[in-house]
């Protein structure tokens, strides 16, 4: 398999951005203590997205997109771990993180835009969710990249509601030498 | 053993050996005031809860343990948002135990609640919401593991009501393992490579300086400090966090850095190629305009806390561990500067040139408020405790006092809390009734928190009051008369209201009385006779008193302001 192409920073991203992959404790109020820290220390978060994680109900994984231009990574990390309940940071530089984000859209559409709307989907690699007389909602699951370039080409068309998950990622696989 | 959630809770505290509970009860808190009743724990019941919480932090800092403060739901924990923000400032060992609304309230607005985890979150080092009184025990626990370990700070217990009252099979952690702490991990080891690449820095060395900060006090390493500078001759500063670390009478102690630190020991540090930083965070007191902060030094930075690494300056080494390890390693790998015979010969001038000094006292009065310091800490018994409010009294303890051990200087420093001195000088006495206790004070420092003297008497804590007493905010007068054009803005408070003695004797204390300079002794040796109440002492000094040296706010070290008494010199 190759390795897919680098899509991770999109022009919509600060351009020294950094992939936080974050596992913390189940506990109430841990993302408002990780919320309040990138406030209270002034570092931006650009996206950001929670769930239990690992079929554990003891610990979740939070991913975090940050600005590493609003502070040093190496301060924004350093204070994430000082927080008791953070289990373990894993930073990924875009280079090496797999990304994906998921995007849901629902369009108005008539008799004379149905065609185009299937027809954005269909070269965009959107799927068509769900439909009824005069809406039609699309889903993409892809890198960022992807989701940007459907969202933009979502702008042509009226009635646009338009929802993103923010991105979660993993380490890329080290490619190996097959047997 | 069934107990309640409340009687779990005392039962907790006596497991972690707390010999004292400074606090005041309330609604919500009322169900574990019962069990204090059959404890052998001594509570010391304040008059403001504000007043708890500096108590414990004067505690803490005089005996190095946790301070414990206890105090009800909404404005009873808001009361003691101040000290806590004040301990997380300081990184001191706090265990604060905030009673809460019944958990089927909360979030309801009802009566005296607030929340208090969500408004301490970024104050404190950790905090806990109880849910159920089984999990009192291993709350307790880890609060005093994690306000004393890593890089110490205050812990707040939150204690719904209805949890105190339910009752619950009592069980105690044994392990650090049964406290649940999987994110926290305190104990680093020492990095070899990084130790390694100190000891090359300081052998290339010819102008080193150690930057002692209150990490070092925090981590007991006074003794390694003393050894490890003494082997190697390399002059000590020693901030306000961490005076006491290293005894001011020692030749190799240069005092001070800072906005009013010691001429010598900012020079030093300014002129050094190398620092090393020994549990001290490079604050912006400490460096002044950090472009020009020691330009031309190498950095080795010790802390435990690796976020202070090139949070302010870019360290060269980072050694990420407690000063005390750091310390052991860096002697075992016997790392030895160059000859300092040239540095320390141009540290003797400046020494010579730049000493502290002020101007004469008049026999009339007002009293110079360095002298009354001066005169104090003469009549000190040894080893007296010292503690401070916020301001020009407090810089110049600070510099008139001669600190020789560790937990003889209580003082606010991040935070710069005013009103710290009377109850910080509590909470000492509490933890080492056998010392002398002094709190010197500023007039408006006095007048937010002095109601605590009222504990202190009715709970027979003698400790003594200096008040520098200058009918002004002084360090703000300070300001606004060097860099206000003298415009003095709602800084008078006058020296006769409130009249201080009076105060003192309402509150059950001796009052007592000094303008001229015969009182001033007088007095000095009439307090050092009394030892079973609090003594207050309103000292009438002289206004225009500035605090130097200064470097201004934000203004490089190198423009460091002298004594008038010592310009003309080319600086």
């Amino acid at each position: 398999m190759t390795p897919e192409p680098f899509l991770g920073a999109t022009d919509r991203t600060p351009v020294r951005h950094h992939i936080l992959s974050v596992l913390v404790e189940n506990k109430a109020g841990v993302l408002a203590r990780i919320a309040g820290l990138f406030a209270r220390r002034g570092f931006n978060i650009y996206s950001l997205a929670v769930a239990p994680s690992e079929g554990n109900a003891r610990f979740s994984r939070v991913t975090i997109v940050v600005d590493a231009e609003s502070a040093p990574l190496e301060q924004i990390v350093g204070q994430l771990d000082k927080l008791v309940n953070v289990v373990a940071i894993k930073d990924l530089a875009p280079r090496d993180a797999l990304e994906r984000e998921l995007l849901l859209a629902t369009l108005s559409v008539d008799n004379t835009n149905r065609r185009e709307v299937l027809d954005v989907a269909a070269n965009t690699g959107a799927s068509i969710v769900d439909v009824n007389a005069t809406s039609v909602t699309v889903m993409l699951a892809g890198t960022p990249g992807a989701c940007d370039q459907l969202e933009k080409a979502l702008e042509a068309f009226a009635g646009v509601e338009l929802q993103r998950t923010g991105r979660v990622a993993l380490p890329r696989l080290v490619q190996t030498a097959t047997a | 053993m069934q107990l309640t959630g409340a009687q779990a809770l005392i039962k907790s505290l006596e497991q972690e050996g707390v010999d004292t509970i400074f606090g005041l009860p309330g609604g919500a808190i009322l169900p574990v005031y019962d069990p204090i009743l059959d404890s052998s724990i001594r509570h010391i019941l304040v008059r403001h809860e504000q007043g708890a919480g500096h108590m414990a932090e004067g505690y803490a800092l005089a005996t190095g343990k946790a301070g414990v403060a206890m105090v009800t739901s909404g404005p009873g924990a808001t009361n003691i948002v101040t000290p806590i923000a004040n301990a997380h400032m300081d990184s001191t060992p706090l265990v604060i135990i905030t009673g809460q609304v019944a958990t089927a309230s909360i979030g309801s607005d009802a009566f005296q609640e607030c929340d208090i985890t969500g408004i301490t979150m970024g104050i404190t080092k950790h905090n806990f919401l109880i849910q159920s009184a089984h999990e009192i025990p291993r709350a307790v626990a880890a609060a005093f593991y994690l306000a004393t370990s890593g890089r110490p700070g205050p812990v707040l217990i939150d204690l719904p009501k209805d949890v105190s009252q339910s009752t619950m099979e009592w069980w105690y952690p044994e392990s650090i393992e049964e406290l649940d702490l999987p994110g926290y991990h305190p104990e680093i080891e020492v990095n070899e490579l990084a130790v390694a690449r100190a000891v090359e820095l300081i052998s290339q060395s010819e102008r080193p300086v150690l930057y002692v900060g209150g990490g070092t006090l925090k981590s007991r390493a006074h003794l390694d400090l003393l050894a490890f500078a003494e082997r190697t001759k390399m002059p000590v500063v020693t901030t306000l966090m961490a005076r006491g670390a290293f005894p001011d009478s020692h030749d190799q102690h240069l005092g001070m850095p800072g906005m009013h630190g010691m001429y010598s020991a900012v020079a030093a540090i300014q002129k050094s190629d190398l620092l090393i930083s020994l549990g001290a965070r490079f604050d912006d007191r400490v460096t002044g305009q950090v472009s020009s902060f020691a330009a031309n030094a190498k950095i080795i930075h010790v802390d435990i806390d690796k976020a202070e690494f090139n949070k302010v300056r870019r360290a060269d080494v980072a050694l990420q561990t407690n000063v005390a390890s750091a310390l052991r390693a860096l002697d075992a790998a016997n790392a030895t500067p160059q000859n300092l015979d040239v540095w320390w010969k141009e540290i003797r001038t400046w020494q010579e040139r730049y000493p502290l000094v002020y101007d004469e006292p008049t026999t009339e009065g007002p009293l110079r408020p360095q002298h009354v310091i001066e005169a104090i800490a003469k009549k000190a018994a040894p080893g007296t405790i010292v503690s401070a409010g916020v301001g020009q009294h407090q810089m110049w303890a600070s510099q008139f006092w001669e600190f020789e051990e560790p937990g003889t200087w209580v003082n606010s420093g991040g935070a710069g809390t005013m009103g710290f001195g009377v109850p910080a000088a509590i909470g000492a006495k509490v933890g080492r009734p056998d010392r002398t206790v002094w709190c010197i004070d500023g007039d408006g420092c006095f007048q937010m928190t002095a109601q605590e003297l009222v504990t202190a008497r009715a709970e027979g804590i003698p400790i003594k009051v200096a008040i520098l007493n200058n009918a002004y905010l002084g360090m703000v007068r300070q300001w606004q008369e060097m860099f206000y054009e003298e415009r003095y803005s709602e800084v008078y408070l006058s020296a006769d209201l409130p009249d201080y003695v009076k105060w003192a004797e309402a509150m059950g204390c001796v009052g007592l009385r000094a303008t001229t300079l015969q009182e001033m002794h007088e007095v000095i040796d009439q307090a050092n006779q009394i030892n079973d109440v609090p003594v207050v002492i309103d000292f009438r000094t002289d206004s225009s008193e500035k605090v130097f040296p200064m470097v201004a706010a934000g203004a490089s070290n190198d423009d460091i302001m002298v004594h008038p008494l010592l310009r003309g010199d080319a600086q």
